[in-house]
């Protein structure tokens, strides 16, 4: 907040004395606002992005339309209102952020596209976006060549660091280790039963899940399922859960799918409040389309829950509901989405510059205290330190939070052992 | 795999695996009805026939929300009415498309694929922009949820026996539609001879046009039923429209009851070997045998013997 005007003069007529001086000279050529002590453009932006005096321009990348509009509408309201509420604190090195949406369409090579578009004809200082780790894996090589900053929220498998991404998502250790010592420990649980969709994300978790059941916890896999994206009749499966009788279900399913896998258990009988399943695929938002009737008693390991009970997440919240209305969700990815323009500003600010090159080794250390899931600081990495908790999903499609781990977690997304 | 259960066990997850087998059956047989039909008898691909039957989905959703905010006492029976408002959305929509764009492309039956594709992609973004992008949730009556006991072992999920009834009394009535009554006559002497059929004195544009309203409406009643299972979402419909097609053409486009016996044929090839494998795995298998008996026979399981 160091830009804004300081409150040093007190008489009306001193300052007025003293801005009629300083506007003298310069009046005709400067624009008003060059008064804030703002640092001047050519210092501050050695690279030709989009940064002037007044206004810095930044990128969303997100699909409004296709499949995945579905999960990424949340981020792209998170990521509008934290931009919102930057400038309302005056910007960051006291120029206001406007922002460029492109839509990614829900297909990779339109993210690439629109990525290079956003780069080279627009040369914004940052993109928030991506949600799957495909777009984001077409998304990179953009980025690298550009020399961009990109800001990517989804929890992913890891195995994955780029000087030119910040990843404000849990990497895959950082997810699923915790969850699962805490079904061990607290549910007594044994045997597991893995099932996931099947795409490179649920397969790289699971992976790291079995070996750290069978090295780790001493359990036992007693199956492990992939159905193809958008499968819809899961009643076979779920006759192979009944036989194995297993003592957790881990479940990975997404999309479509996840719909349809909940709603047949809860058909076929399957009590989620007696028999445990934990998942890494369900927040608030797909509850929306679940219905909490159908999944109520189920426990999802993630980062962040709507129901968190603590003073930034209450602001969050409540600013959130105001902007998108009273009806809007929000879940894991939609916080982690959130938090992109933040530490994007705070790294800006603490490098005294927009040069990519100077915030790639400035994000290291960052830290923000005002994240609604409490406080996360930037690793050298790329990616965050945070908490895992573990929610039990209520009729109401909110989670009550049962466990949250004591300390935040370091992040590992090339995880030895477990590759 | 089996060596650890006990008799009384394998036998009652074979029951129920039975029991999966058939509803998958009913399933299949709900979704493809309507694009045999229009497929079948008009030569029509409907590549919208997954939105067709979101529409429906969407109604029932609606009819929901309207039974709980105005008529909570009369909520468990909602489910009946949103399949009759379903069926005359989807049939309406339908016929509207065979006004508006379908009858000025039955010469030319390839284009017909590419603008109901493109019709399908218009129908996803207009949910999109007055649904929403996210999913919604259609909240069932009490006694439609859960699962019945049938012995101590053996349940069986309430939802797969509606759907099992429910594709029982639509086949019965379409079959009764297509072969017994008068207007299914003309339906069919279209099929086989449109000029001749319009000499006749058969209003073949009017056949047309409700055919086409008749597939797409069982479309809806579809989507309407599969609100139990499945995800309601502006493209939930691309969820089935593989399958469907599937349905349809191993069992030989014109023949009503080659789509019931692919959709046996399929459904329980498909059930028992989810069992025994992985999912992809079977599907991989399911779909390699198709595509060799349809290499074998090209027409599908049953074609209708025409002289050309």
């Amino acid at each position: 907040m160091s830009d804004e005007k300081k409150p040093g003069l007190h008489s009306p007529l001193r300052r007025k004395l003293l801005m009629g001086m300083a506007a003298l000279p310069a009046i005709s050529l400067l624009p008003r606002t060059s008064f804030a002590q703002a640092p001047a453009t050519s210092a501050i932006n050695t690279t030709g992005l989009a940064v002037t005096d007044t206004e810095v321009t930044v990128g969303i990348l997100h699909s409004v339309t296709g499949t995945m509009a579905i999960s990424e509408t949340g981020s792209v309201q998170a990521e509008k209102l934290a931009i919102d509420q930057i400038n309302a604190m005056g910007g960051v090195l006291g120029r206001k952020i406007k922002f460029i949406q492109e839509d990614g369409a829900s297909d990779w090579p339109t993210f690439a596209e629109k990525a290079k578009k956003l780069l080279v004809n627009d040369k914004v200082a940052a993109i928030m976006g991506c949600w799957t780790s495909a777009s984001r894996k077409a998304v990179l090589p953009v980025m690298e060549q550009y020399n961009g900053m990109l800001y990517y929220p989804t929890f992913y498998e890891g195995l994955e660091q780029s000087k030119n991404v910040i990843y404000t998502g849990q990497e895959a250790t950082q997810q699923i280790l915790a969850g699962l010592d805490w079904v061990s420990k607290t549910k007594n649980g044994k045997s597991f039963y893995l099932i996931g969709s099947d795409y490179i994300w649920p397969r790289t978790s699971m992976k790291i899940a079995r070996k750290h059941i069978e090295g780790k916890l001493g359990g036992k896999v007693s199956g492990e399922e992939y159905f193809p994206l958008g499968h819809t009749q899961f009643n076979s499966v779920i006759n192979k859960i009944k036989l194995t009788k297993p003592d957790v279900i881990y479940a990975a399913v997404v999309g479509g799918s996840n719909v349809a896998f909940y709603k047949q258990l809860k058909a076929a009988g399957i009590d989620l409040s007696k028999q445990t399943l934990l998942t890494i695929s369900v927040t608030e938002d797909e509850i929306d389309g679940i219905g909490g009737e159908n999944i109520a008693g189920a426990y999802a390991c993630m980062k962040y829950f709507q129901s968190l009970d603590n003073p930034n997440n209450k602001e969050f919240v409540a600013a959130f509901k105001k902007m998108w209305g009273e009806k809007t969700v929000i879940g894991d990815v939609t916080q982690a989405a959130y938090l992109g323009p933040w530490l994007w500003k705070m790294t800006v600010e603490k490098a005294g510059s927009f040069d990519i090159d100077k915030i790639a080794p400035a994000s290291a250390g960052i830290e923000f205290t005002k994240a609604p899931e409490g406080y996360v600081k930037v690793h050298p990495n790329h990616h965050l330190w945070s908490k895992a908790r573990v929610g039990q999903a209520q009729l109401d499609g909110q989670f009550k939070v049962v466990y949250e781990t004591p300390e935040l977690i370091e992040p590992d997304p090339f995880p030895k052992g477990y590759q | 795999m089996f060596g650890d259960y006990s008799i009384g066990d394998l036998g009652a997850i074979f029951a129920m695996q039975g029991f999966a087998g058939l509803i998958l059956f009913s399933v299949y047989v709900l979704m493809a009805l309507g694009l045999a039909i229009i497929f079948g008898q008009m030569g029509v691909i409907n590549m919208a026939h997954g939105e067709f039957m979101i529409l429906g989905a969407y109604v029932t959703w609606l009819t929901s929300n309207f039974f709980q905010s105005h008529l909570p006492s009369l909520f468990s029976g909602y489910f009946f009415v949103a399949m009759v408002l379903a069926f005359i959305a989807s049939g309406a929509l339908g016929m509207l498309v065979e006004w508006g764009l379908i009858r000025h492309l039955y010469k030319r039956p390839l284009d017909t694929l590419l603008a109901t594709w493109g019709l399908s992609l218009i129908l996803q973004q207009a949910y999109r922009s007055v649904f929403g992008a996210r999913e919604v949730g259609v909240e069932l009556p009490q006694w439609m949820m859960g699962s019945k006991q049938v012995t101590d072992t053996i349940e069986v999920p309430i939802n797969g026996i509606f759907v099992m009834v429910l594709t029982l009394g639509i086949t019965m009535v379409v079959a009764y539609i297509m072969y017994k009554s008068r207007w299914g006559r003309q339906v069919r002497a279209v099929v086989q001879n449109r000029v001749m059929a319009g000499a006749v004195g058969i209003n073949t544009e009017k056949v047309d046009r409700y055919t086409f309203g008749l597939g797409c409406g069982i479309a809806g009643i579809a989507g309407s039923a599969f609100t139990m299972i499945g995800s309601t979402g502006p493209t939930s419909g691309q969820l089935y429209i593989v399958d469907t097609f599937l349905v349809v053409v191993f069992g030989g486009a014109a023949s009503l009851f080659g789509t019931i016996a692919s959709a046996f044929t399929i459904s329980q090839a498909q059930s028992t070997m989810e069992f025994f494998m992985s999912g992809s795995m079977a599907k991989v298998l399911t779909l390699l045998t198709i595509v060799g008996i349809l290499m074998i026979r090209p027409q599908g399981l049953f074609a209708l013997k025409v002289r050309k």
